[in-house]
């Protein structure tokens, strides 16, 4: 038996903006059924037809070497360790020649979600260097690289201006900026779970430079560690804010922390010890998609959730299953197991069966024609 | 307002009214939910069948599964646990071994003992009356809950007798209740490709009937998610809730998620998770007179089951110790769960933890104290749809 919200829905029904006060009644309102029903109908406003997208795409961690050390992260080594390691650049085009034999060569088609640690030994010239050197070598490749963390530290590194360095990436063939770093956009948060990292100003501002030169950049949501449901209406509200200002974000991505072999994982005195539920998720994707009306795409987050919680995540505001992820990293370092459990014919399967037809888009959304080859994967592997 | 407009848009106006008017729904009905591809609204429409008969209790129950043999001459293809008789890795426990199990977990709370277990054509009629007893001489006050129908019909065909003098039998030595298995789906053409020499739809009904009659309630399940069809799966619903009109013997209806890992139909992909939540809901607003409807996150997995209680279900289930039927299949997924685990689920999903006996009595908290962290059971993980 629970409270009645049908106030809200009348609102969400006349595509009214919801308050914050109205997010955090929503947040405690357990009928998840219900929070599914209002969800999917803005979903199906925004995306009338019966389709779900998904994006060809490969992870690349270029380096594992970070001196923030976040206390939420398994992926990490010092710099030092004998652990850490930097991809030469024939590593990083092998993996990319494996995407590209699946995903074709229709340009801009195939996403390089590249990321790695704050790794003191990188300078903008690297950087500038290996990104034209992808985009001269590989015109189906986007390149999806670098979060605001690590370009806020670029650009400490080079002493330059963050305006400058994003215009000079940009320049050397960077396309479009992940959202990744931003966890929960708050600074009592962010002292607890990683208290080196950028401050939750930073973390937007680079994001609102990076639309100011005409980039799209993506924004995500790290829950389930040591924030309030608070914490995660004020994090929607400043994305929310940031978006009515710019209008560059494509996209938003939410996942539950992952506490294996993470020093936050192992401290009860800051972590209760719960992991968020797939229940969770569906609510807090759910409450997102009613309340940041202002950003076009929800992503699944099979990575994390599994295939069971992702295809259901369909009737609760996604209306993209991410990205094939030939590799990922991060994540899987701190416990997820479900990299194996998706492959492209499992994924367009759970779409199918959700009552909708699989379509591939690029990273700015707009449709790809090519048919990835399955073969070509399993050749490589 | 909005929750019309969706239900509306979904086609599913008709049915709203009958289930806000508590009409019985037809088989065009249940065909209609089943093709419907609007997840929520069904998980809206069953929660209000789920809100007006348990509000918020979500029941659970402590018990323990015993598998007494795994030697099987059925070789039905959507199970890994049995072995054909004569195979080496075959056993059964006789009734000392049973009754150690029991004793074994003497220490732990329970209120149920559920056995089941292959179809042995060399154990005689006396060996199930004698395990029977054994648990029960081990174990008084825990309520004894054994046998399939399908366990039943070969256990008659030993016996040589009518069914109505074996379950007299059983009582007298402390049968109490029958579980729901076996019944997979009831469909002709399902069971000639899935389970041919098992007791068909007619005999699975027919025993189940019987037991009602002879004081013996039991559950209802359906296995789905394999080569069944909507057609086959809401004739399975409608011959359920036909026997219960004439019986009121069903306690639970338990929908089975099929789990093709190690099966001989392990190239089907298995069913989804909202196929999952699908089947809870239409089981929910199909059996009118079903009293609960229960999720086995053993099989549906925990992330799944707990949302399920907004998808028509008042029961989860549960507090088990040794699965060895799932262990099976899903030993590299194993996940374990423990008692405060489960009720912190049901607490985050906004529902009250009660707990249950077998017949759905209230066992107070006060005589059974929860403990924390107590071990009950393993799950696959959620992705062992792949």
């Amino acid at each position: 038996m629970t409270a009645d919200i049908t106030d809200i829905a009348s609102k969400v029904g006349d595509g009214e903006r919801l308050t914050d006060e109205e997010a955090a009644r929503l947040f405690a309102h357990p009928n998840v059924a219900e929070l599914g029903l209002l969800a999917n109908a803005v979903r199906m406003r925004k995306y009338p037809e019966s389709v779900v997208t998904f994006n060809v795409g490969r992870n690349i961690n270029y380096t594992n070497v970070c001196w923030v050390k976040c206390d939420f992260c398994a992926f990490y080594r010092a710099p030092g360790s004998d652990e850490g390691y930097t991809l030469s650049k024939e590593q990083i085009f092998a993996k990319i020649d494996e995407l590209v034999a699946f995903g074709g060569d229709e340009p801009k088609s195939n996403e390089i979600l590249m990321q790695g640690g704050l790794n003191p030994k990188l300078r903008l010239d690297y950087y500038e260097d290996l990104l034209s050197d992808i985009r001269d070598r590989y015109p189906s490749v986007q390149l999806h690289c670098l979060s605001a963390t690590e370009i806020i530290y670029i650009a400490h590194l080079s002493k330059l201006p963050l305006a400058e360095t994003l215009s000079r990436l940009r320049d050397a063939g960077l396309d479009s900026i992940p959202g990744a770093g931003a966890e929960i956009l708050n600074d009592d948060v962010r002292d607890i779970i990683g208290f080196r990292k950028d401050r939750t100003q930073e973390w937007l501002e680079v994001h609102r430079i990076a639309h100011g030169l005409g980039m799209r950049t993506t924004a995500t949501m790290m829950y389930g560690h040591v924030e309030s449901m608070d914490h995660r209406i004020e994090h929607l509200r400043l994305l929310r804010d940031l978006q009515d200002e710019t209008g560059g974000f494509t996209a938003f991505i939410s996942w539950n922390f992952q506490p294996d072999d993470t020093d936050l994982g192992a401290d009860s005195e800051r972590w209760n010890g719960m992991k968020a539920t797939g229940f969770d998720h569906l609510r807090t994707v759910a409450v997102a998609r009613l309340y940041l009306d202002n950003i076009p795409s929800f992503q699944a987050s099979w990575v994390t959730q599994g295939p069971r919680i992702a295809q259901v995540s369909l009737k609760y505001g996604v209306n993209d299953f991410g990205s094939t992820m030939l590799e990922e990293n991060v994540v899987s370092a701190a416990g997820t197991s479900h990299m194996q459990q998706m492959g492209l014919d499992n994924m367009e399967r759970l779409i199918r069966d959700a009552g909708y037809d699989p379509q591939r888009r690029n990273t700015a959304y707009a449709t790809v024609a090519t048919r990835p080859r399955l073969e070509a994967l399993a050749a490589a592997s | 307002m909005i929750y019309q407009q969706q239900i509306e848009r979904a086609g599913l106006t008709a049915i709203h009214a009958k289930v806000i008017e508590g009409q019985r729904l037809s088989a065009d009905d249940g065909v209609r939910l089943y093709e419907s591809a609007d997840l929520p609204i069904l998980g809206y429409l069953a929660n209000l069948v789920r809100e007006a008969r348990h509000g918020d209790t979500t029941y659970y129950v402590r018990n323990q599964h015993i598998n007494y043999t795994n030697i099987c001459n059925k070789s039905c293809k959507f199970c890994s646990f049995y072995v054909k008789p004569k195979d080496e890795r075959g056993y059964v426990l006789d009734p000392e071994q049973v009754a150690k199990r029991v004793t074994d977990y003497a220490e732990v709370p329970i209120t149920e003992i559920h056995m089941v277990g292959g179809v042995n054509p060399k154990l005689p009629y006396q060996y199930y009356l004698d395990v029977l007893q054994a648990m029960k001489e081990a174990r008084p006050e825990a309520h004894l809950k054994a046998f399939t129908m399908i366990e039943v019909a070969q256990i008659q065909r030993i016996a040589k007798k009518p069914l109505a003098e074996v379950f007299a039998d059983m009582r007298r030595v402390g049968l109490e209740s029958l579980p729901g298995g076996g019944a997979e789906v009831f469909s002709e053409r399902v069971h000639e490709d899935l389970f041919w020499t098992k007791a068909d739809s007619d005999d699975w009904l027919a025993i189940a009937a019987e037991a009602h009659k002879a004081g013996l309630p039991s559950n209802a399940t359906m296995l789905y998610g394999h080569v069944e069809n909507t057609q086959e799966k809401v004739y399975h619903l409608c011959r359920l809730r036909e026997v219960q009109d004439e019986t009121k013997g069903f306690l639970a209806y338990i929908p089975l998620s099929f789990h093709p890992e190690r099966t001989e139909i392990d190239h089907l992909p298995g069913p989804t998770g909202q196929l999952d939540l699908k089947e809870i809901a239409v089981g929910r607003l199909m059996l009118d007179n079903f009293p609960h409807v229960k999720t086995f996150w053993i099989m549906n997995t925990i992330e799944i089951s707990q949302v399920a209680l907004w998808y028509g279900a008042n029961d989860i289930d549960g507090t088990i110790m040794d699965y060895e039927i799932t262990r099976t299949s899903f030993e590299d997924t194993e996940q374990r769960l423990t008692q405060k685990n489960l009720l912190d689920r049901i607490v985050e999903a906004g529902r009250e933890p009660v707990e249950r006996d077998s017949l759905y009595n209230i066992v107070e908290a006060a005589d059974v104290p929860v403990a924390a962290h107590e071990y009950v059971g393993q799950q696959a993980n959620a992705g062992s749809l792949a």
